[in-house]
């Protein structure tokens, strides 16, 4: 039988970081493909790749035997090709058979048809088993649930032969979950192949009849699921060699706690969070997309609102609900894992990215800057931590991803916090850079600080870490000195069997 | 079905304060025979035309997310290319014509900027302010451009030509493009996916639009009316004049805000824009009335721009939106 689907040595990369390293991937007709890996394991490019999102540096597809090179999205509608995104793609200000059918609106000479727009919507929401939603309604005012019921029912009503869906269950009750997997068993049945990403393998197996294993933008492994444990599975994930130096921790000795935090909450993503971090300690936070590892962190320094909570420094209790300006006074430093978003000015000289939190260090009582100052203090830091830069006038934006991330962290050290949460310290940067983080944390911790780390790279975890704890579903787990942790337990905790 | 009602009542919004905006006039002149009279509401008509012509292209183009700021010099642009048709001796329709199909152009090349050179619709129609303006010079030597009677002249005059018009020309034309593109926007395959990009650009795109295509259409489509806008311009001057409209796209703009538009794309109606142009006509009309210095005016008319958006943000808490 000819594949509905068929990859071969598919390559692509993002400037220095090879997302997809001769990735492959067959699906036959009316096959539920689970596609499997960690994150970064290059699956949600391989999905943009087929919905034409992306274009690879190498490689063939084809569908049902015919070759498949989509320059867009819309040739990609056109080849049977659905996808359904990670992040919601939604027109909140249209209405939700606007929503449905925007790219092949029912039309008589250009007037959309309204009748049959109404008509093809209820249809496909029934079918979808909500007819509860009316095809009137704005987007914008239905609840994250609902709006992922429109995503869906967008594909299905383009009459796509393979639909390829990016953890379409990370919004979704269980209830949803439910119906998802009636219809997705629905398509299956009339022949769709789906193409389904989730980090839940017992989601995978109730669904999915055969999967893919991605790591490191390579495959790993392929076959029927039911021929494969989830010892074998989680294996193939993590599985990689760790090509990466870490640096030599002296065993620490556990200083006095710097930070205690207790029942931390922040609707939706944080359900319970508990810590105490010491003095001199590394402690590692390894979640999946969407555990709420990073809202954690925001929460606690005050970026999102935390519900419930109460943070404990020294003798001093308060509330987890605090402001960003409190929490930096506090001796708080915050690494964002969105480096260009909200991490770095980009535009701005390296001097300011760094001196930007305790400009004072450089400035008179009056607050003028004296820029002499600004930039020995910065080309100082910078030095530390071995920025490659022309000079600490250089803009930001002109470094490599490496580079500019240690200017972010950078600016930590300068601004002389004594608790450090790092959200992806070392997300997309290349591995001599990585290293040197590493270095830089380990000093850090070994000067006395308290070092909050967030990943999803388990390798680094373990190899900086002193203690490990992992985030599930918005819950914090117990943490626990690193050798008592396996990749393999990790993951469990994780995937929250 | 409370919050529809609710709804409903809000979206009535700018109409309740074109409402007020009469009847606090209409009152506070004292003779509000005269205010309310035929002859003032020919006045207040005619003077809101030019802008109003120019809020029907302005909303397609903020719907859609974007902005025109080279309005006012497009008019400027396309009504010395009407005058000097007319003074070359075309006939009128091929005057009007051109000047329209000058202001389709200008945005065209507006879009182009936009799409091929990736500039941000601020910043290629801030520079096409500069370049239609001084186009507009070039081409009237710097001096007005006068031209011979025609029905040109007739169109956005106070008083129509013929008393069975009721209104001058333009504001019939007007009205009806008006109602014409209320039904583009609502109802056409076109229309939907104004607001598709307005509302989501990444998503219209991943949907499967030419979004590329798209502006450029919009940004053509509404330079077509800022071309009529220049023609109904120098109807009332009757000549053509270089300099005249300069600012002309911040009322244009604020009319499409006052009416509900937002600059962030994906809202915005006709019909509220239509109405935005109106209060801020009737208010200048009305602090004329009352004799009040300009200043006045100015000020109050910030003031509205500001309260209509404040009410309509204020609308979209309640209303549940986003």
């Amino acid at each position: 039988m000819t594949p509905a689907l068929r990859l071969l040595g598919i390559d692509k990369r993002f400037g220095a970081t090879v997302a997809l390293d001769g990735a492959a991937l067959e699906v036959a007709p009316g096959e539920v493909h689970a596609l499997l890996g960690e994150n970064g394991a290059g699956k949600s490019t391989l999905l943009g790749i087929l919905g034409g999102l992306l274009r690879p540096e190498g490689g063939r597809m084809e569908i049902e035997g015919s070759p498949y090179a989509p320059r867009s999205p819309r040739e990609a509608r056109d080849r049977g090709i659905a996808l359904i995104h990670q992040e919601l793609s939604l027109f909140p200000h249209l209405s939700v058979a606007e929503n449905v059918l925007v790219g092949s609106e029912p039309s008589r000479r250009g007037l959309v048809d309204l009748v049959e727009a109404r008509r093809r919507t209820r249809d496909v929401l029934a079918e979808f088993g909500h007819p509860e939603i009316d095809p009137e309604t704005r987007v914008g005012q239905l609840p994250i649930a609902a709006r992922q019921v429109v995503e869906i029912c967008r594909a299905i009503a383009g009459r796509a032969r393979v639909v390829l869906m990016d953890e379409p269950t990370s919004s979704l009750q269980r209830a949803d979950v439910e119906r998802l997997f009636a219809l997705i068993r629905r398509l299956s049945a009339s022949g769709v192949a789906v193409v389904y990403i989730s980090h839940f393998l017992e989601e995978a197996r109730e669904v999915a009849g055969a999967c893919t294993v991605l790591r490191d933008g390579r495959t790993v492994a392929t076959g029927p699921l039911a021929s494969l444990t989830n010892e074998d599975l989680i294996a193939h994930m993590v599985g990689r060699s760790v090509d990466t130096r870490f640096p030599d921790r002296a065993s620490p000795t556990a200083g006095e706690a710097e930070i205690e935090v207790r029942g931390l909450v922040s609707s939706p993503a944080v359900r319970e969070a508990s810590f105490t971090l010491h003095r001199g300690e590394v402690l590692g936070v390894f979640g999946l997309m969407g555990s709420g590892r990073t809202e954690m962190l925001r929460a606690l320094f005050g970026l999102d609102e935390a519900d419930a909570g109460t943070v404990r420094r020294g003798k001093r209790e308060g509330p987890a609900r605090s402001t960003p300006a409190r929490r930096l006074a506090e001796g708080l430093g915050y690494l964002s894992e969105d480096r260009k978003g909200e991490g770095l000015a980009l535009p701005l000289s390296v001097a300011d990215n760094v001196t930007l939190t305790r400009f004072s260090s450089a400035s008179s009582r009056l607050g003028v800057i004296d820029p002499r100052r600004q930039h020995a203090q910065a080309a100082e830091r910078a030095e530390e931590l071995q920025v490659k830069m022309r000079g600490p006038e250089q803009p930001v934006r002109t470094l490599s991803g490496g580079n500019q991330q240690k200017v972010a962290l950078a600016r930590l050290l300068h601004q002389e916090a004594d608790v450090l949460l790092l959200d992806e310290p070392t997300r997309g940067i290349d591995v001599a850079s990585k290293a040197q983080i590493y270095d830089a944390i380990g000093a850090a911790a070994a000067a006395g600080k308290a070092v909050l780390m967030v990943s999803s790279y388990l390798p680094e975890l373990l190899g900086v870490c002193d203690r490990l704890a992992v985030m599930s579903r918005g819950r914090l787990g117990a943490a626990r000195p690193v050798a008592e942790w396996t990749p393999d337990s990790v993951m469990e905790a994780a995937i929250g069997t | 079905m409370k919050r529809d009602l609710r709804q409903r009542v809000f979206r009535l919004g700018p109409f309740v304060g074109l409402v007020l905006v009469i009847v606090f006039f209409a009152v506070a002149s004292g003779a509000p025979e005269r205010y309310l009279s035929a002859h003032n509401l020919r006045v207040v008509l005619a003077q809101t035309v030019i802008v109003a012509v120019g809020a029907i292209g302005m909303t397609l183009v903020i719907v859609a997310g974007g902005i025109d700021l080279s309005v006012g010099s497009v008019i400027a642009l396309t009504g010395v290319v009407c005058a000097l048709g007319l003074r070359d001796g075309w006939s009128p329709v091929l005057a009007v014509l051109s000047a329209v199909a000058v202001g389709a152009l200008v945005g065209l090349v507006s879009a182009l900027a936009i799409t091929r050179l990736q500039v941000v619709p601020f910043i290629a129609t801030l520079g096409m302010l500069g370049i239609a303006r001084g186009a507009a010079k070039w081409l009237a030597h710097q001096s007005m451009v006068d031209t011979p009677a025609s029905w040109v002249n007739e169109l956005a005059v106070t008083v129509p030509p013929a008393p069975w018009m009721v209104f001058a020309p333009g504001v019939w034309i007007a009205l009806t493009l008006a109602l014409v593109m209320a039904f583009v926007l609502r109802r056409t395959v076109f229309g939907r996916r104004v607001f598709a990009l307005g509302s989501n650009e990444a998503a219209a795109r991943a949907c499967g639009i030419a979004v590329e295509r798209l502006k450029l259409a919009i940004y053509s489509v509404a330079g077509l009316f800022f071309g009529l806008a220049g023609v109904m311009q120098m109807s009332r001057l009757r000549q053509g004049d270089p300099t005249v409209a300069i600012g002309t796209e911040l009322d244009v703009i604020a009319a499409v805000v006052i009416g509900g538009g937002s600059l962030s794309g994906g809202e915005g109606s006709i019909m509220g824009s239509m109405i935005g142009a109106l209060v801020m006509a009737f208010l200048r009309n009305g602090s004329q009335q009352m004799g009040w210095p300009t200043y006045v005016q100015e000020i109050l008319i910030g003031v509205i721009i500001v309260a209509a958006v404040a009410v309509d943000r204020w609308r979209h808490v309640q209303g549940g939106d986003e």
